[in-house]
């Protein structure tokens, strides 16, 4: 078919179509119009939180953290700025060959790599996570030369903590770890999550643990522009963090790092406290460990090397570690005696250097073969007699014991501004009964008067209890707080001193135990030696633990657990005896006697406090054996004795 | 001077113009004040205004001449891509010619329609239903091979452009009726068996973007919130939020007008309509007054695919339309674009302007 159409009708068909394309074409625009109406007039609100939401971005800023200061102030926890080179996992590609090829560039240890696998396993995918810390500055421009080879990974400043004064006060102090599912579990209880943004230290232990809330402070918010890469452009509004309080310690650095030092290569603690208000001057626990290790992440092989070794250095052995108090408990059971009107002062026993329960043969014996003699209660605790105690005990029961010493703090826990105290053990029938369903024997009263038994101490408790009796009677709450500065007010806050009882006493009892506490020290006392030519009135109580068992493994040295088994000597001391200024508890781990090994710490810590003297040799305190010639040794008492080796986690 | 310009049309060369002028300040602003980069669009600039100046004195009658050999070489240089071609992000669109790529394809945009245009022409006396065979076949031909590339965006638009030139040319209202119905039917039977999963992934995503945000949704996503923040005012020009924080993707090519959209609001965005508008509208009234058949077929599809192109791009960016890559013609960085639309400006000028001399 031949279609003929005219140049003029083809012309008019071919006009008449473009018009239809352009009605169409209009009618298209006018489509797109309505589609801008639609977008840019009625969901322009929407839109626009879009598009604000796209470019702000809340950033928090961290708080700095409180800094912790002894009563000299001397920094005892501080921060500090330094550069960490960090990986973002989402933008980074394949981790391990970025880690490979960032090595060429600067040094990552096998270390840094596993701290990294190990947080990247904790966190979550967004977060960037440091893969070598302190970068030093030629590290920093090293890495910014080559930084285009590196999507996701970037250099940030981040405050570190530190503890200048390392493991000696590492049981006080503690330290901050990276925060865990756990510390984030207790923060959303808490309900201060919001304040954690941006952080990612938390206390863990010691006084960093204890006072979180106050070290912490409060976390700012900066309202940042950012680019679609989560880059900050620039800073639209801030609200600026406020930091943490800066505490400041009852604690003396320097009598920390005697007391420290006087202990040698002994295992165990001290704890000194101003009996004026119950301040907390020194708590050593040895072996300690150095805290910084634990700030970010410490490493596996290092974390087992320290929870698994025999010297126990993680445990706080000052609040943590349960022994018995042995004849420390001596001066308590002799003012128990006076004001339960059981004995009078002057009242004297006969020592044949045992002592039977009546209708038993059994004999509880003394430490001293053929016995003291005639003894009264001050000799009974210049010699430390046993027989005076066992007869004292029996004749006073068990439940009053308990009753008396438990205002003392034995059994209880010292409120001292610490996590994880153990509360130590007062045992009565009725604990007895509850715990192992048996009746109360009368020879565990008998051995509980030389605290030995059931009855457990923690070293705090001794002080504690000391710090009683040098006071007449007043009990303090422990506390290392002395106070607290808000860096935003610069105001300093006192921590006032809290007495948890006034124990009345009679005075000439008082003064009968002290005076006998003040001659232990004397010639003729059994820390004679240690007492030597104090200038002024030193009054103290030896003390030697049995210990009989010890968890064996089979790893253990033969020699070593020969070690182990050694008694733990204890001392307990409160001078000037007058007036008294400082209270020291001391416990010697398998250290033999109290006397010659616990005292002459307890001494030379005294002396420093009252006279400023530096101990003369700034080296360990050796077994000296040589000079124990007023030595205890609190025999064979029943087998009642039970078995006790430190307790903690 | 005179002798140079005079077959270009003045209110043409205007708008012409205002849009350029446009496009500077949205690619300056895109581009994040990088001079370089606007350097480099008004030298693309300059080269296709050159080559658009340069057309227009090709009369018609010499273009005819041209038709037939550029489609085959067109037609030849398919074939090579398809046996030779460089695979390039999946796809065969470049010729490796040792010293340079090229990409047929963009030949294809002007060689289909003046084909198709000078067949018309050719049997404008004995016209035959069964010349519209022939000329869907020239156009199947290059559609078919670009589509399977694949490059779905360029073959639809070569497709449209082949199309006007058949509508305009008088194809029977039925037959384009029974096109109509049968490419309807047909469509779930290309979804299935024709389309590439990323051209389906484009699709669903128009209709939920939010399915995948960080994916093939982003872009959308990004460019509709771009367009309606911008509001009745627009956040003003170099304040784009969305553009200058590197939120908006391909911002200086194929999203230049969520750009815009976004820095010159609804406000800007009538303008820009009316600008388009008006070279529409001038360009189908330059192309209605050629003097020969293959002119005023050639113009028409010329300007009809500019329109397509405007309307495809804005589409797509405003979220009504599958993401093509098609840029905003005269508007988008880009000197291959830029070119081809300036050429096609050139033809579509030549043909209205050389019948004026024909007359004088």
């Amino acid at each position: 078919m031949l279609r003929l159409i005219n140049p003029r009708q083809e012309l008019l068909r071919y006009r008449r179509r473009m018009e239809i394309a352009g009605a169409i074409a209009a009618v298209m625009f006018v489509g797109l119009f309505s589609r801008f109406i639609w977008l840019q007039v009625v969901h322009f609100e929407h839109y626009h939180a879009l598009a604000e939401n796209n470019r702000i971005s809340l950033v928090p800023a961290p708080p700095s953290r409180g800094v912790i200061y002894d009563r000299n102030n001397t920094v005892l926890a501080q921060n500090f700025s330094a550069s960490t080179l960090e990986i973002t996992p989402s933008k980074a590609g394949k981790l391990d060959a970025t880690i490979d090829r960032l090595s060429e560039v600067i040094t990552i240890t096998p270390g840094d790599r596993k701290r990294f696998k190990k947080m990247l396993a904790e966190s979550k995918n967004f977060e960037s996570i440091p893969i070598r810390n302190l970068l030093s500055e030629e590290d920093a421009a090293r890495f910014s030369v080559n930084r285009y080879r590196f999507p996701g990974v970037s250099i940030k400043a981040r405050q570190f903590r530190q503890y200048p004064q390392g493991a000696a006060f590492s049981h006080v102090v503690g330290y901050i770890g990276r925060i865990g599912d756990k510390d984030e579990a207790r923060l959303e209880e808490r309900g201060v999550t919001a304040n954690y943004k941006g952080t990612d230290h938390i206390g863990k232990l010691g006084l960093e643990a204890r006072y979180e809330s106050w070290l912490h402070g409060r976390t700012g918010i900066e309202k940042v522009e950012t680019d679609s890469g989560g880059r900050a452009v620039r800073v639209l509004s801030r609200t600026p963090a406020v930091p943490g309080y800066n505490l400041h310690l009852h604690l003396d650095a320097k009598l920390q790092e005697i007391a420290e030092k006087v202990f040698g290569d002994y295992r165990g603690s001290l704890v000194a406290l101003d009996p004026r208000n119950g301040g907390v001057l020194a708590l050593i626990s040895k072996p300690g460990f150095d805290p910084n290790l634990f700030v970010d992440g410490i490493d596996v092989a290092t974390w087992r090397e320290l929870n698994d070794s025999l010297d126990r250095p993680l445990i706080n052995r000052a609040l943590r570690g349960v022994y018995p108090p042995g004849s420390t408990i001596k001066p308590f059971m002799g003012l128990a005696g006076l004001e339960l009107g059981i004995r009078k002062p002057n009242d004297v026993i006969s020592d044949p250097g045992y002592f039977t329960l009546p209708g038993s043969s059994h004999r509880y014996r003394d430490w001293k073969k053929d016995g003291h003699g005639m003894v009264d209660l001050k000799r009974s605790i210049v010699i430390s007699c046993d027989t005076y105690y066992y007869g004292l005990a029996q004749q006073m029961g068990i439940e009053r014991m308990a009753g008396f010493l438990s205002h003392f703090g034995f059994g209880k826990k010292s409120e001292i501004d610490l996590d994880g105290e153990l509360s130590g053990l007062m045992p009565t029938p009725a604990w007895k009964k509850k715990r192992f369903k048996q009746p109360w024997w009368p020879g565990e009263t008998v051995v509980a008067g030389i605290g030995q038994g059931y009855v457990l101490a923690t070293p705090m408790q001794l002080a504690v209890a000391t710090m009683t009796l040098a006071n007449n009677g007043v009990v303090y709450k422990p506390q290392l707080l002395r106070a607290w500065r808000d860096p935003a007010t610069n105001k300093m806050y006192y921590a006032a001193p809290q007495i948890i009882e006034r124990i009345k006493f009679d005075p000439k009892h008082l003064r009968a135990v002290k005076e006998a506490m003040v001659d232990v020290t004397r010639p003729g006392g059994t820390a004679s030696i240690a007492g030597a030519n104090t200038p002024y009135l030193f009054a103290g109580k030896t003390g030697t633990a049995q210990v009989v068992g010890i968890k064996q493994g089979a790893r253990y040295i033969e020699s070593q657990v020969q070690a182990r088994h050694r008694d733990h000597a204890l001392f307990i001391s409160f001078a000037p005896a007058d007036d008294p200024k400082i209270v020291i508890a001391v416990m010697v781990e398998n250290g033999g006697h109290g006397g010659s090994i616990a005292a002459p710490i307890a001494r030379k810590v005294t002396d420093y406090w009252l006279l400023g003297k530096l101990p003369k040799v700034y080296e360990p305190v050796l077994p000296e054996t040589a000079i124990e010639t007023e030595s205890e040794n609190e025999g064979e008492t029943s087998e009642d004795t039970a078995v006790m080796p430190i307790t903690g986690a | 001077m005179r002798h140079i310009v005079r077959y270009l049309d003045g209110p043409m060369i205007g708008f012409l113009m205002l849009l350029l002028m446009a496009s500077v300040s949205v690619v300056f602003s895109a581009s994040g004040e990088n001079s370089d980069r606007v350097f480099s669009h008004l030298s693309n600039m300059g080269v296709a205004l050159t080559a658009m100046l340069l057309v227009s004195h090709i009369p018609p009658q010499r273009l005819m001449q041209f038709a037939l050999p550029i489609y085959i070489v067109g037609i030849l240089l398919l074939l090579g891509v398809a046996l030779f071609g460089v695979l390039v992000n999946g796809s065969r669109r470049w010729l490796e010619l040792g010293f340079t790529r090229i990409q047929p394809s963009e030949l294809m945009r002007l060689a289909v329609p003046m084909m198709l245009a000078w067949y018309f022409h050719y049997k404008q006396e004995t016209l035959r239903g069964r010349d519209y065979v022939f000329a869907a076949l020239m156009l199947v031909i290059p559609v078919a091979f670009i589509a399977r590339q694949p490059d779905l965006g360029t073959s639809l638009l070569i497709s449209a452009s082949g199309f006007y030139v058949l509508f305009l040319a008088g194809l029977s209202w039925k037959v384009i009726a029974g096109a109509a119905i049968a490419a309807g039917s047909a469509l779930p039977l290309a979804w299935h068996y024709l389309l590439h999963d990323y051209q389906r992934q484009r699709v669903l995503t128009l209709i939920d973007p939010s399915a995948d945000p960080l994916g093939a949704g982003y872009h959308i996503i990004q460019a509709t919130i771009a367009v309606g923040s911008g509001g009745v005012a627009g956040k003003g020009w170099m304040m784009g939020t969305q553009t200058h924080l590197d939120f908006l993707p391909e911002r200086s090519t194929d999203f230049i007008f969520a750009v815009f959209s976004e820095e010159f609001g609804l406000i800007g965005n009538l303008f820009l309509l009316l600008l388009y508008a008006a070279i529409i509208w001038r360009g189908m009234h330059l192309a209605i007054g050629a003097p020969s058949l293959f002119g005023r077929l050639l113009s028409g599809a010329i300007i009809l695919t500019f329109f397509t192109y405007a309307f495809v791009n804005m589409g797509m960016v405003s979220g009504i339309l599958p993401v093509v890559g098609v840029p905003l013609p005269l508007v988008s960085y880009g000197g291959t674009s830029m070119l081809t639309v300036m050429v096609g400006f050139g033809i579509l000028m030549s043909a209205a302007m050389h019948k004026k001399l024909v007359k004088t």
